[in-house]
């Protein structure tokens, strides 16, 4: 339902940072993309939703060439693309339930938003977000009162409460410690699973990347140079992306070791002992 | 670089000779300066005045005291006036330094080549006309009274907040906004999620800040007709009634102190 | 999960007020409301509404004496008296050389007394009754706009720059002097207390454990109290100290816009002259 055609983006300096990049991706799939700084990653997210103009070739999601339009369509775009951001992005001052609220923007007017009168929908869909998150008993406290996981977990309902088609999540896990970088990776890919949500996951923990995602691609430079499953990424693939380096230990382990073959994802404690 | 190397010794100095004769250069030209400046106000002084000031000042200070006390009830309405001149005339100035303020800032305006240098104007000329002069300009045209005052001191604090509000605006976090952005907000709902939260904390302290001065200026609008104690304060000089003109001051530094506290305590909370 | 769902439909929610006591919130809504009528009030019904009408005209004629600004449109309305535009000028120079004057030797003269009484004002440098002196000191200098000591200055020296500059020194103390202070209170203890501990007597201590950390702060202020001390100097003159202010007040009274106008225009160019250099340098300080 997301296709990338070509999309380019060159800055005013002759900056390169994405060379036509072709990509598709369907409905409720998760990809994850991974490259080393500078490739472009964070780029191509942006692109998708403009909110850094491509210079060239198209980005068409479910048919409508976002690239082509004009503000008032734009918007409504957007609307139906969630983006989590890597800093949380939340703002500050306003309320855990605000911050939510505040994906419906694109949906309600601009006095309703002014005055937080939201249809009640939107209000019972927040409290059922913040209750999916964990979070119902913080509703009413500061954005910045929380700690980095838990506003993360805000940024996630935020991006789910547009009922989006995609999600663009711009590594969510870079300010977190490792334990709630695995619960994040793994709520998102939960909440994807459930609502049959395709998403794009810029992320550089290769590992992480692995573990929860099945599709995987690879950027440097602007360029797509892998595009496969999770599994297929071999010491000579990762050199290829990120450049001449002892992968050994960030390459899962073969999955008939670590895993129990019955397809599910391992938790942490298998894995531990696949590594020993 | 200074370390110099003088007969195989390694010699340190706190700057290398450029930049010390640079410096000394510098406070050379500015004494000169100095007494340049001195000279022409020197020339422009009644020196016997300056000689005779500390008898004069004691004579004075002697009339000055007691202050009449009686007068006070006299300079309540005029008190009331000062203030209604200061807080009316700073709500005025906010309402329309807000605006002018989003049309300055870099992230914010919506033309970066004709509106904003047109918003920047109007921040100087107001900033560099000093509320007195305003208030001199506005009796001259509609006539002496609290109105002019006001006036004079809004036309004044537009600059004032303006300025310290743009550069408010221009340091704001842009990825909160690029987060709004990126629901499909529209224009003014990305302004009034994104950016205006971001700016609260500073446009109350830049506020309250303004109207703390503010009632300062308006204690000598009087002078030129505008309205407040300023006018008992001139009526009381002209008539060289010193015991009135202790009550007035004291009036006043009470006055002043006390919406110093007001604004030190809401500052203070907003944080 | 269920019956959590199902409490959840229909649950209000409405954004928490700012202040959360509600008694205290509508008692401030209230008192607010009430002041502003009050106040509003009484500055309208002074209005004399006759007068501001027929001023409009007036005010319409100031705005034109800004297009184009004196001497033209003094000679085009008087017939080209050239003595008149002449004098005129002369005045404004001698006014705006005044003013500059005035600002600069204030300045350099408020930085010199500043100083020290800011390092008097530190609570964390200061024996206590130098400390309250000095506190006093900048109290009544912050107070009192420039304006009234300036007219206990002209009392006390006469007519002229003389009290103008006085005043602006007195003035400028008011404002160094707090927030150096301020600024050595909230400095790095650990930087001064090691330099102590070296075994340096007191002016050493001050200028290498203090001044390193207050300076950049105290330039910066210097060159904005510059700034600030220019557009006084254009004031203190209405009360005969000096300056620009006195030719001002001249143009006014006659009603000559078009002078007025250029005397503000001047001054609007100093102003933005003074910050766009100051810009300038602090950037290449930086």
């Amino acid at each position: 339902m997301l296709r990338l055609e070509g999309l380019s983006k060159r800055y005013p300096t002759g900056d390169e940072a994405l060379k036509g990049v072709d990509l598709e991706v369907p409905k409720g799939q998760v990809m994850a993309l991974i490259g080393p700084s500078g490739a472009g990653k964070s780029t191509l997210i942006r692109c998708i939703n403009r909110l850094v103009e491509p210079t060239g070739g198209r980005a068409i999601l479910d048919g409508v060439d976002v690239t082509a339009l004009g503000a008032g369509g734009l918007r409504q775009a957007r609307r139906r693309m969630g983006m989590i951001f890597q800093e949380y992005a939340l703002v500050e001052r306003l309320t855990v339930m605000e911050n939510v609220l505040s994906g419906r923007l694109g949906y309600v007017s601009f006095w309703r938003s002014w005055f937080r009168t939201y249809p009640q929908s939107d209000i019972d869909e927040a409290f059922r977000l913040l209750d999916r998150v964990g979070l119902t008993e913080f509703c009413d406290k500061r954005a910045d009162e929380l700690s980095g996981g838990q506003r993360q977990r805000v940024g996630i309902a935020r991006a789910l409460i547009q009922d989006p088609a995609l999600l663009l999540v711009d590594e969510p896990t870079a300010s977190l410690d490792p334990k709630t970088s695995r619960q994040i990776m793994r709520l998102i890919c939960e909440l994807c699973e459930e609502r049959d949500l395709a998403a794009i996951i810029n992320i550089h923990d290769v590992l992480l990347a692995q573990m929860f995602v099945p599709r995987i691609v690879g950027l440097r430079v602007g360029e797509v140079v892998y595009d496969g499953p999770a599994d297929g990424l071999s010491p000579e693939v990762l050199t290829e992306i990120y450049g001449e380096e002892d992968w050994t230990a960030t390459i899962k382990k073969d999955p008939d070791e670590g895993n129990d073959g019955d397809g599910v994802e391992e938790s942490t404690e298998e894995h531990m002992q696949g590594l020993t | 670089m200074p370390v110099r190397v003088e007969a195989e010794v390694k010699v340190w100095q706190r700057r290398d000779r450029n930049k010390q004769l640079a410096i000394w250069g510098g406070w050379f030209a500015g004494v000169l300066l100095f007494v340049f400046c001195w000279q022409i106000i020197s020339g422009n002084t009644t020196w016997f005045f300056v000689w005779d000031s500390p008898r004069i000042a004691a004579d004075i200070a002697s009339r000055m005291v007691p202050p009449r006390w009686e007068y006070i009830y006299k300079i309540w309405d005029p008190l009331w006036d000062t203030i209604n001149i200061a807080t009316l005339g700073t709500v005025l100035a906010l309402c329309m330094a807000v605006p002018v303020a989003f049309l300055a800032a870099r992230n914010t305006t919506p033309s970066a080549y004709i509106v904003r240098p047109v918003a920047l104007f109007i921040i100087v000329a107001s900033r560099s006309i000093n509320s007195l002069i305003w208030a001199l300009l506005l009796v001259s045209i509609i006539g002496p009274g609290v109105f002019a005052g006001t006036i004079a001191i809004a036309l004044r604090s537009i600059g004032f907040c303006s300025k310290l509000l743009y550069e408010a605006i221009e340091e704001i976090d842009h990825t909160q906004v690029e987060a709004i952005e990126a629901t499909g907000a529209s224009r003014w709902q990305i302004m009034a999620y994104g950016i205006v939260p971001q700016i609260m904390p500073a446009f109350a302290g830049i506020s309250v800040f303004r109207w703390d001065i503010n009632i300062r200026e308006s204690t000598v609008l009087g002078l030129v007709g505008a309205g407040g104690i300023g006018l008992q304060l001139s009526s009381s000089l002209n008539i060289l009634a010193w015991p009135q003109v202790t009550l007035i001051l004291i009036a006043i530094l009470a006055t002043v102190l006390v919406s110093e506290w007001v604004s030190a305590k809401v500052r203070h909370a907003i944080i | 999960m269920a019956d959590v769902a199902a409490t959840a439909a229909g649950r209000r929610w409405r954004k928490p007020p700012l202040i959360k006591n509600a008694n205290l919130r509508w008692g401030l809504y209230i008192g607010a409301a009430v002041y502003f009528i009050l106040a509003s009030y009484s500055i309208l019904v002074e209005v004399n509404w006759q007068r501001v009408y027929e001023g409009l005209p007036r005010g319409a004629k100031f705005v034109g004496g800004f297009f184009p600004p004196f001497p033209f449109a003094n000679i085009i309305e008087t017939g080209g008296f050239e003595e008149l535009a002449a004098q005129r000028l002369i005045d404004i120079g001698d006014g705006l050389i005044e003013s500059l004057t005035m600002t600069v030797t204030s300045t350099v003269i408020g930085i010199l007394i500043s100083v020290p009484i800011g390092l008097g004002a530190a609570r964390n440098i200061a024996p206590m009754p130098v400390y309250l002196l000095c506190r006093g000191i900048i109290a009544i200098s912050r107070s009192f706009q420039e304006v009234i000591i300036a007219i206990f200055f002209v009392a006390m020296f006469g007519f002229g720059p003389f009290a103008g500059m006085l005043t602006l020194s007195f003035a400028t103390i008011g404002f160094l002097s707090k927030l150096l202070a301020e600024d050595i209170e909230s400095m790095d203890p650990g930087q001064a207390e090691a330099i102590r501990a070296t075994g340096s007597r007191w002016p050493q201590w001050i200028n290498y454990g203090v001044q390193p950390q207050v300076m950049p702060r105290l330039i910066g202020l210097s060159l904005y109290r510059l700034d600030i001390n220019f557009r006084e100097s254009s004031v203190v003159g209405i009360v005969g100290a000096g300056g620009i202010g006195s030719t001002l007040l001249t143009a006014f009274d006659r009603y000559e816009y078009s002078t007025a106008a250029t005397i503000l225009l001047i001054i609007i160019g100093i102003v933005f002259f003074a910050e766009y250099s100051s810009g300038k340098i602090r950037a290449r300080l930086q």
